[in-house]
């Protein structure tokens, strides 16, 4: 008891350094935190795919389509239950810099095959009926002030011209995960389109959605449907949902590489901070601390001390940084909802942050520790300042 | 008259532990500067550096990259009759029709499939780069299942090696070379015979088309002409030009990224270096006393250590430039979302990235010690020599 209330008073004996240091990393702590919840993010999209759900593409790359022929031979692979097909678009609105995703699929069965898209029954059958109509999640069309009836006009910059879409639906994600950023039109309008202007690139696709009915007959439908097509014109390569998705991450995956190395620099950073604060901070008081010696107190003691004071300055900034992390992601999530759709923080980051703090002051405790306990009584008194 | 300098090196000098473990928080926060500073350096000058400024890339309109280009056979005739294109020394136009696609290859270490940039040339699509240098083996024959891999592709990419073979478009294609383009991007594709390419992928269009100009200041006249023509649905753009609107999306992430982490590290060094300062004040407070009793004014005590900080801060600057220096040997591969294919880059140092981040240091310095030294310079006289 007598340890604790000491070293609590040590803690006040220099306010301004233990405030800007349990500052400090209390600023690690919430940098962490929100990289680490930056980079979940980033695989957020695959680990929310359906298992049930496979794409098929070209084997080549995601550039080359498929024939929409292809449409009824697959739904004919014994485990098929539904199968959707669609093209990215790539179209602009207005400027590039206004990026969101934006497909032309084949709108009933793709519908069918994300029940996580909410659209009420009524938008649903205007969009299905209109052939130039087109739904967007709730996220885009409060970034764009989007009502149904709309006039969106896209520029192609892979399928090129001015192409008009009026808007049917908003639709709303089951989830707070789901990708709501995008834009949905019907095949259609593309192909008929295109069956007039470009004929050669017509009744093409990009990619079939497969759904299958167990995720364990994933393995095997796509076996099947890849054979299928062996040494056919157009190959094709049929993954999960998620493998797809994961393609994409690992293909940049340097970048989260980084940020990841970035995230646990920042505790480094903060851990020679905290570090010089205590060999300070020991390093005035090491003529106390013979003086303890003196009056009968072991290492242990001593040691007890002052890692007591560096775990206590450094866990003090951990709860205050894990706590500041929940209005900081809050923050986030409302003034740039247009970059992260949700930006929430996971038990287990919260779990890591108070962990890295926890090891800063360990690890900045060690030396000090060690100094004051193994100073020699002599030695200790004879210094000065 | 002032204080020495001396003095505030010494000072920091006696305390060597302190100030190393100081200067190495804010050198890790110079390095983290330094270093996303030199990735989106290095990224930008792979891309500008793959264009040449007399060549000319024509694409469809609207298409932002050579990928999602297609221009059809009796458009590239057309472009190809103009007159800015310039002539060779064998009385052939400086002209080449190539088609650009991406294929999936596998990573060596990973297996990590990742896109490809594949690029059908003709025999003048060397000289019009003059950095394309092959390394080894020979150039691919005309009409033959040949390919030259880039240095970058053949190191990294399964089956990209000399000798090796891919398979895409239902063939399987050897690759009898490997070419060095120096730090372009072009270490990162493919090269094979246009025609065969053409035939294999089923692309009965070109995807690009680029010449060297026989002026340079036909440029203008060249794209007002072009892109006039009602007969054409393309868009002109100089190749340097073309390149750089590549790499703009992704510098700009990596800069607004690195100034973000900066900002937030920074919090951290400059407290550590307050912390450092304000101790090297409180443990000198007689020392500053004895200082103004021999009549130094309250100006010298804070320049004093003013200085002190700012030599901190830029120990700092230099241990961080220094690591970040070595940064300069790894290099990074990953996708660039403009073009949507795989590209390596390399840390590259400037001197305006060293001097950026030398400052950078000095100036967290500054703001970590200013407190600390006006204290310094506030203390009374007696009062501080009375301190023990």
């Amino acid at each position: 008891m007598f340890m604790i209330k000491y070293v609590i008073r040590n803690l006040f004996r220099h306010k301004l350094r233990s405030i800007l240091t349990v500052v400090g990393v209390a600023v690690a702590v919430l940098a962490f935190g929100l990289l680490r919840t930056l980079v979940g993010l980033w695989y957020a999209g695959a680990e929310h795919a359906s298992d049930t759900r496979l794409v098929t593409r070209n084997a080549i790359s995601l550039i080359f389509p498929l024939p929409v022929s292809y449409l009824e031979r697959i739904r004919g692979v014994p485990g098929v239950n539904a199968i959707s097909y669609g093209n990215w678009f790539g179209g602009v609105y207005i400027d590039e810099k206004n990026f969101f995703a934006n497909y032309a699929v084949e709108p009933k069965t793709y519908l069918d095959l994300y029940p996580e898209f909410i659209l009420p029954p009524k938008e649903r059958s205007e969009f299905l009926l209109d052939r130039k109509g087109c739904i967007v999640g709730r996220r885009l069309a409060n970034t764009y002030r989007f009502k149904v009836g709309d006039l969106i006009t896209l520029k192609g910059t892979i399928f090129p011209g001015q192409w008009e879409f009026v808007l049917r639906g908003i639709f709303d994600g089951a989830e707070k995960a789901t990708e709501e950023r995008m834009l949905l039109f019907h095949w259609a309008y593309l192909n008929e389109s295109l069956r007039q202007s470009v004929p050669r690139r017509a009744d093409q696709v990009g990619f079939y959605i497969i759904g299958v009915k167990k995720p364990e007959l994933a393995p095997e439908v796509s076996l099947a449907v890849d054979t299928m097509f062996k040494n056919s014109l157009a190959e094709t390569l049929t993954e999960t949902e998620k493998a797809f998705q994961m393609g994409f991450v690992s293909m940049t995956e340097a970048i989260m590489v980084a940020i990841q190395i970035v995230s646990y620099m920042v505790i480094a950073i903060i851990m020679v901070v905290a570090a010089n604060t205590m060999a300070m901070t020991a390093r005035e008081r090491i003529g106390e601390y013979a003086t303890l010696k003196t009056l009968g107190f072991k290492a242990g003691h001593l040691g007890g001390l002052i890692f007591g004071e560096s775990v206590a300055i450094s866990l003090l900034g951990g709860v205050l940084g894990a706590a500041a992390t929940f209005p900081a992601a809050g923050w986030i999530e409302r003034e740039l909802a247009q970059y992260f759709p949700y930006f929430s923080v996971s038990a287990e980051t919260l779990l890591l942050e108070l962990l890295c703090a926890l090891a800063v002051g360990v690890v900045s405790g060690i030396f000090p520790t060690w100094r004051g306990a193994t100073i020699r009584i002599a030695d200790g008194l004879k210094r000065i300042g | 008259m002032g204080i020495p300098y001396s003095y505030s090196f010494r000072n920091l000098w006696t305390r060597r532990f302190t100030t190393l473990l100081t200067a190495s928080g804010m050198g890790l926060v110079v390095f983290v500067f330094a270093a996303t500073l030199m990735l989106a350096e290095g990224l930008q000058q792979t891309l500008v550096e793959t264009g040449s400024f007399d060549n000319v890339v024509v694409l469809r309109k609207a298409a932002s990259s050579e990928v999602q280009s297609g221009v059809e056979r009796g458009q590239a005739a057309l472009v190809e009759s103009q007159p800015e294109v310039a002539i060779g020394p064998d009385g052939k136009q400086l002209l080449a029709k190539e088609l650009v696609v991406l294929i999936n290859l596998r990573k060596r270490d990973s297996n990590n499939p990742a896109n490809v940039v594949i690029r059908g040339v003709s025999a003048v699509s060397l000289k019009l780069r003059p950095a394309v240098r092959l390394r080894e083996g020979r150039m691919p024959r005309e009409g033959s299942a040949e390919v030259i891999a880039g240095a970058s592709i053949a190191r990294r990419f399964k089956g990209g090696g000399l000798g090796e073979t891919l398979r895409f478009g239902m063939r399987d294609w050897r690759v009898v070379g490997v070419f060095d383009a120096g730090s372009t991007g072009f270490s990162s594709e493919i090269w094979g015979d246009v025609d065969q390419m053409m035939q294999a992928f089923r692309r009965p269009v070109y995807s690009s088309i680029i010449f060297r100009l026989r002026d340079s200041s036909g440029f203008d006249a060249f794209k007002a002409r072009v892109e006039g023509d009602p007969r054409l649905t393309v868009e002109a753009k100089r190749e340097t030009r073309y390149y750089l609107d590549q790499s703009e999306a992704m510098a700009k992430f990596l800069r607004i990224l690195g100034m973000v982490l900066t900002i937030v590290f920074s919090i951290g060094a400059v407290i550590g270096a307050t912390i450092t300062m304000y101790a090297a004040v409180a443990n000198r407070v007689t020392e500053i006393g004895t200082l103004r009793a021999l009549g130094f004014q309250r100006k010298s005590i804070l320049s004093a250590f003013i200085m002190e900080a700012l030599l901190l801060g830029f120990c700092g600057g230099v241990l961080g430039v220094g690591a970040a220096s070595f940064m300069q040997l790894i290099t990074i591969s990953t996708m660039n979302w403009a073009s949507f294919s795989e590209l390596a880059f390399s840390f590259t140092l400037t001197f305006g990235i060293l001097w950026k981040s030398l400052l950078f240091s000095v100036v967290m310095g500054f703001i970590g010690g200013a407190l600390p030294a006006v204290r310094a310079s506030r203390m009374n006289i007696v009062e501080a020599l009375r301190a023990t």
